[in-house]
C-alpha cells in the first residue's frame, strides 16, 4: 500500500515550464498546451508522477512547455519509450505527445503495438494532415491530391483513417477532438485520463502555416454544424444547423435522416461507447464525405483494472541469488 | 575374457556428429557434465544446423558437438578431434576433414545404408569406413540402431521410439571407454523423463547396454585414462556464454538494488540470453519485453532506464544496426543502458548460426555525430558473467550506454566456471536522487563529469531530456555554437575518463620483455592463448595479451604494446581492432584474419606468428 499523500492543490500555472514557447503564433499545438495545463490539476496525481514523452515534429516540443517529468525522444519512438516507462513505472501517469508523421509514418509499427498491448496510457496525436517542422511535406493523414512541397502535382497516397487504424489494433479507448474546441478537448483529454488502459485522442490540430484551413469545415461558423457530429454516450446522433439532422442504422447502413419528417428520436443511434461494431461504423464516416465527422469518445471499453505493482519491489535474500549462481549441477574443488 | 588395456592420456578431443533427431546435443552435455564432476578441465562448442527441420540424413541436417577435456588446462574445443561419432553418412561427411590422422571413428553402420549415403551426396555402394591413402584412422563399426532396439525387444515401444534411444547407447560405450560411473546420467534420465515411465526405462536400460557393450564386445581393447586436472579450488559449475550473461545482468541488479528490465527481440544467436530471463521473472526483481522490433527494445530500455531501472538490450548485428540511433539518444540524454550484441557473422543476415568478430568498428563507430560509447568485450563463456556485471557498473557509475560484445562461439560454447557467492561481488553505486534538490538542474555533474539520475516520482527535480542539444548544466535545449563544441568534447571527456576505474591491461601469458606480443580481443581468447602456450614451451620468445576493456582502453595498454617488437593481432574480422592500435598508438601491427565462422584454429595461428619469430 501506497501513503496516502496531501497533495496541496495545484492550479495550471504550476504546469507551466520556464521555457519560452516556440511554436507559431496562432499554431493550435498551443491551444491544446493551454487545456492539458487546465486539465491536469483536477486528475489527483502528483506532478512527480506526470510524465510527457514525445517523438520528433512540431507537436513533440511539448514536454518542455510542462513542468513535469519529460522526454523528447526520437522520431516515431515515444510509443517505445513511453512503453518501456511504463511497464517499469505503473504507477507513473504516462502522456504521450505525438503528430501524424510521428505516429502513423515512421512510428506506425509502436502506435499500434502500444494499443494492442494495452498499457494505460494517454495518447495525445497532433493531426495536422501535413509535415510542419520539416516545412511542409505531405504526411500519412493528408488528402489525396492534396499540394504539398512534395507533391506539387497532388498527393498520389490515401490517407490513413486513424481511428479505424486505432480500433483495428486493438485500441480500448478511443476519442477524436478538435485544437479550437476547447471544452470538448478538455473532456475528452479527462476520459481518455480516466479511463484504465491506453487511451488514443486525435486532435484535429490546424497548421496555418503549411496546411491552413485544413479543418475549417469542422470550425467555420456556416459548415461546422453540418459537418460535425458530436456523439455522447446513450444520446442519440444528432447534428445539423438546427440539431435537425440524426443517423439512423438501417442494419448496418448509416443513414442520414430529418428529424420528425422521416424518423422521430426514438428511432435514432444510441451511442454506445461500448460498441465496438458500432465503432467500426462511426470510424468509416471518415470514408464518406455525405457523413459528418463524429467527435466525441467514440469507443470505450476497458479491460483491464489500474496495475500498481512496479517491477524491482520483491525482497529477495542473498541466498536466493546463490542457489541461482550455483544452478543445479555444481561440484567443489578442494 | 578379454584383456583391456588402460591408456593415459593428458587431453581428448571428442566431436559427436549427427542428425538433428539423434540426440547429439543431449550426449554431449551429459558427457560434459560426467567429465566436469570427474575433475578435468573442459571446453565445449555445439555446431546447430541453421534449418530447424533440415531433410533427414542429409549434409545440412548435421548436428554436431565438440568436446575438448583434459588433465591440465583446456582453452578451447580444439581444432581436429581424435574421436567422431558419426551417426549417419552425412555427420561423416561434414566432420571427417576434422579428424587428426590415427584418429578413431566409431560410426552406426545402420546410417550408412544405400539411403543415407544417397542422402549424404554419396555413391550408393561407397565404401566409407575404410582408410585411405593418407589417413590411419581407426574404425568401429558398430550398428548402435540394431543394438538399441534389440535392447530394448522386451519393451512395449513403437520402434520409431526405441531407434530415438541410440544416442543413450553412444553415451554407455564412451562412459565404458573413459571409465566413467553412469549414476548422474541415470539421475539425469530420471528426471527428464519423470512423466514417462517406459521412456525413462528405455534410456536407462540403452545406456546400461552400451556400457556392457563396451565391456564384452572384442572390438574395444583399449580404455582411456585422463588424470585430474589442477584447478583452484572453490565451487563449479558449467556454464555457457549466454547464461552467463543472464547471470551477470541478474546479479547487476542485485547488486545495485534496481530491477533489471530486459528489452529484446528474438535474434540468433541472443535469444537464449532472453529464454534464461524469462524463466526468471516471477523469482527474481526481472522484468522481460518482447518487443514489437529491435527499435523499440532499444528505446523501450531507454524508457525504462529513465524510470530507474537496470536497462538492458541483448542482440545480434543487424538488430544492433537498427539500435543505433536509440543508442545516440542514450548518449545525448546521459541515461544508463547496456546493450549485449552476440556477434555472428554478416553483413546483412549473413551466416547466423556462425561466429564472427565483426561488429566492433560498428560498437565504436556506428551512429551519427559524436557519439562515445564504452565498449568491452567477453573473452570466454564464463567471463560473460564478469563481463555483465561490468557492463551494468559502468552503465550505472557513468550514466552511460555500454555495449557489451560477445559472440556465437562464446554464447554456445560452455565451460567450468568457479563462481563467486553473492557477497563476493561487489556493491554497485549509482547516482540516483531521492530528494528534492531546489533549482534542479538536470546535467548538473560530479566531479567525474557524470550527472544526476533523478527519476520520476521523485518530487521536486522534475525535468526534460531529449536528443536535441543541450545547454549543460540546466539541460534546456540551445543551439549555440560553443556550447555545442563543449558538450561534445564533454560527453568525450566523461567516457574517457571512465579508464581511471578499470584494471590496467596485464599481460596473460609470457613475459614483458617477448619480442612478440599476440594481441586479441573477445572469443579468440583461448585460441591465441593454447598457440603461445605451446610457443612458450617451444621457447620463442612470445606473450598473450587480451584486451576486454575496447573503449575506453587501459592506461598502460600503449606503453605496454610498445615494448614489443612485433605486435600480431589475430581477429575474426577483416581487420578491426587492428585498425584502432594502428590509428590510435602509431604501432605497425600487423593482422591476422580468418573470416570462416569458425574460432581461430589454433595450429593455423601458431604457424603464422611462427614466421615472425
Amino acid at each position: 500500500m501506497e501513503e496516502s499523500i496531501i497533495i496541496p492543490p495545484l492550479s495550471s500555472k504550476d504546469f507551466e515550464s520556464d521555457q519560452e514557447i516556440r511554436w507559431c503564433p496562432g499554431c493550435g499545438d498551443a491551444a491544446i498546451l493551454k487545456q492539458v495545463q487546465n486539465l491536469l490539476p483536477s486528475i489527483g496525481v502528483p506532478k512527480e508522477k506526470i510524465v510527457f514523452i514525445s517523438g520528433i515534429g512540431c507537436s513533440s516540443r511539448f514536454p518542455y512547455y510542462m513542468n513535469t517529468y519529460g522526454m523528447h525522444t526520437i522520431h516515431g519512438r515515444a510509443t517505445a519509450v513511453a512503453t518501456g516507462l511504463k511497464l517499469t513505472r505503473p504507477d507513473l501517469n504516462v502522456w504521450i505527445v505525438t503528430g501524424d508523421g510521428d505516429a502513423l509514418s515512421i512510428g506506425g509499427n509502436h502506435l499500434i503495438h502500444l494499443l494492442r498491448r494495452d498499457l494505460n496510457v494517454n495518447i495525445l496525436l497532433f493531426n495536422n494532415q501535413v509535415y510542419g517542422l520539416t516545412k511542409g511535406q505531405f504526411s500519412p493523414t493528408s488528402e489525396q491530391h492534396q499540394i504539398t512541397k512534395s507533391s506539387p502535382f497532388g498527393n498520389t497516397d490515401r490517407p490513413f483513417n486513424p481511428i479505424a487504424l486505432s480500433l483495428g489494433a486493438g485500441a480500448s479507448f478511443i476519442g477524436r477532438t478538435i485544437d479550437r474546441e476547447a471544452k470538448h478537448l478538455q473532456e475528452v483529454l479527462r476520459s481518455g485520463q480516466e479511463h484504465v488502459g491506453a487511451s488514443f485522442i486525435e486532435i484535429y490540430q490546424n497548421c496555418h502555416i503549411f496546411n491552413d484551413g485544413a479543418f475549417e469545415i469542422f470550425t467555420n461558423r456556416t459548415t461546422r454544424k453540418s459537418s460535425v457530429l458530436f456523439v455522447e454516450h446513450d444520446k442519440p446522433l444528432i447534428f445539423g444547423e438546427n440539431n435537425q439532422l440524426g443517423i439512423k442504422l438501417d442494419g448496418h447502413q448509416p443513414v442520414i435522416v430529418h428529424i420528425n419528417e422521416q424518423s422521430s428520436l426514438n428511432d435514432l443511434w444510441i451511442h454506445d461507447e461500448k460498441d465496438k461494431i458500432k465503432a467500426n461504423i462511426l470510424a468509416n464516416f471518415f470514408e464518406n464525405e455525405d457523413y459528418p465527422r463524429p467527435f466525441g469518445v467514440l469507443y470505450k471499453n476497458s479491460l483491464q483494472q489500474e496495475k500498481s505493482s512496479i517491477v524491482g519491489q520483491k525482497s529477495i535474500d542473498s541466498s536466493v541469488y546463490n542457489q541461482l549462481i550455483a544452478g543445479k549441477e555444481n561440484w567443489s574443488v578442494l | 575374457m578379454k584383456t583391456v588395456k588402460v591408456v593415459n592420456k593428458e587431453d581428448v578431443i571428442i566431436k559427436f556428429a549427427g542428425d538433428s533427431g539423434d540426440g547429439m546435443q543431449l550426449v554431449g552435455n551429459q558427457f560434459t557434465t560426467n567429465t566436469a564432476l570427474r575433475g578435468h578441465d573442459l571446453a565445449t562448442f555445439p555446431d546447430f544446423p541453421a534449418e530447424i527441420r533440415a531433410p533427414l540424413g542429409t549434409v545440412a541436417g548435421v548436428s554436431g558437438f565438440q568436446l575438448h577435456f583434459g588433465s591440465s588446462e583446456i582453452d578451447t574445443p580444439g581444432d581436429l578431434c581424435d574421436v567422431l561419432i558419426a551417426m549417419n553418412a552425412a555427420a561423416f561427411k561434414s566432420n571427417i576433414m576434422n579428424v587428426k590422422a590415427n584418429g578413431t571413428i566409431i560410426a552406426d553402420l545402420s546410417g550408412f545404408d544405400k539411403k543415407n549415403l544417397k542422402l549424404a551426396g554419396y555413391n550408393e555402394d561407397e565404401v566409407l569406413l575404410v582408410n585411405s591413402e593418407s589417413t590411419n584412422f581407426t574404425f568401429f563399426q558398430i550398428d548402435i540402431t540394431k543394438l538399441t532396439v534389440e535392447s530394448l525387444k522386451d519393451l512395449a515401444l513403437d520402434i520409431k521410439d526405441k531407434d530415438r534411444a541410440k544416442n543413450m547407447f553412444v553415451l554407455g560405450l564412451l562412459f565404458w571407454l573413459y571409465d566413467r560411473e553412469l549414476q548422474s546420467t541415470i539421475h539425469f534420465i530420471e528426471e527428464r523423463f519423470n512423466k514417462n515411465e517406459i521412456v525413462m526405462k528405455a534410456n536407462s536400460l540403452v545406456l546400461k547396454a552400451g556400457y556392457h557393450f563396451g565391456e564384452t564386445t572384442e572390438l574395444f581393447t583399449n580404455r582411456y585414462e585422463l588424470k585430474k586436472a589442477i584447478q583452484s579450488p572453490g565451487k563449479y559449475r558449467g556454464i555457457s556464454g549466454n547464461e552467463a550473461i543472464a547471470l551477470g545482468l541478474i546479479l547487476a541488479g542485485a547488486r545495485a538494488k534496481l530491477p533489471l528490465f530486459y528489452a529484446t527481440y528474438p535474434i540468433t544467436p541472443a535469444s537464449d540470453i532472453l529464454h534464461f530471463l524469462a524463466k526468471k521473472t516471477q523469482e527474481y526483481n526481472v522484468l522481460i519485453f518482447q518487443a514489437e522490433d529491435e527499435i523499440a527494445a532499444v528505446c523501450s530500455a531507454i524508457g525504462a532506464s529513465f524510470g530507474g531501472s537496470l536497462a538492458v538490450c541483448g542482440t545480434s548485428g543487424p538488430g544492433m544496426a537498427l539500435k543505433m540511433e536509440g543508442l545516440g539518444l542514450a548518449v545525448s540524454m546521459e541515461l544508463p543502458l547496456v546493450i549485449c550484441n552476440v556477434q555472428r557473422a554478416g553483413p546483412s543476415t549473413g551466416m547466423p548460426t556462425k561466429t564472427e568478430q565483426s561488429d566492433l568498428l560498428q560498437a565504436l563507430f556506428g551512429r551519427n555525430g559524436e557519439a562515445p560509447i564504452p565498449v568491452i568485450a567477453a573473452h570466454s563463456p564464463s567471463d560473460c558473467f564478469l563481463s555483465a556485471f561490468e557492463a551494468a557498473r559502468i552503465a550505472l557509475e557513468f550514466m552511460t550506454p555500454v555495449i557489451l560484445l560477445s559472440d556465437l562461439y562464446l554464447a554456445n560454447g560452455s565451460e567450468p566456471w568457479r563462481y563467486p557467492s553473492f557477497d563476493e561481488l561487489p556493491e554497485i553505486k549509482t547516482n540516483l536522487i531521492t530528494h528534492a534538490i531546489d533549482n534542479f538542474e538536470p546535467y548538473h555533474r560530479n566531479s567525474e563529469l557524470v550527472r544526476n539520475w533523478a527519476i520520476p516520482g521523485n518530487k521536486g527535480t522534475e525535468h526534460r531530456i531529449g536528443g536535441l542539444e543541450k545547454q549543460d548544466g540546466s539541460g534546456n535545449v540551445s543551439y549555440d555554437g560553443n556550447n555545442h563544441h563543449a558538450m561534445v568534447k564533454l560527453r568525450a571527456e566523461r567516457i574517457e575518463g571512465i579508464a581511471e576505474t578499470i584494471p590496467l591491461q596485464e599481460i596473460s601469458l609470457g613475459a614483458e620483455s617477448a619480442d612478440i606480443a599476440v594481441v586479441g580481443w573477445g572469443s579468440t581468447n583461448g585460441s591465441i592463448r593454447t598457440a603461445v602456450k605451446e610457443l612458450l614451451l617451444e621457447k620463442k620468445s612470445v606473450a598473450h595479451i587480451q584486451i576486454k576493456y575496447l573503449y575506453p582502453f587501459p592506461k598502460n595498454l600503449e606503453s605496454l604494446l610498445k615494448g614489443f617488437k612485433t605486435i600480431i593481432i589475430p581477429e575474426i574480422n577483416n581487420g578491426q581492432l587492428v585498425k584502432i592500435i594502428r590509428e590510435k598508438y602509431l604501432i605497425d601491427a600487423i593482422p591476422y584474419n580468418r573470416i570462416q565462422g569458425q574460432p581461430l584454429n589454433v595450429a593455423e595461428l601458431k604457424k603464422e606468428i611462427l614466421k615472425y619469430c
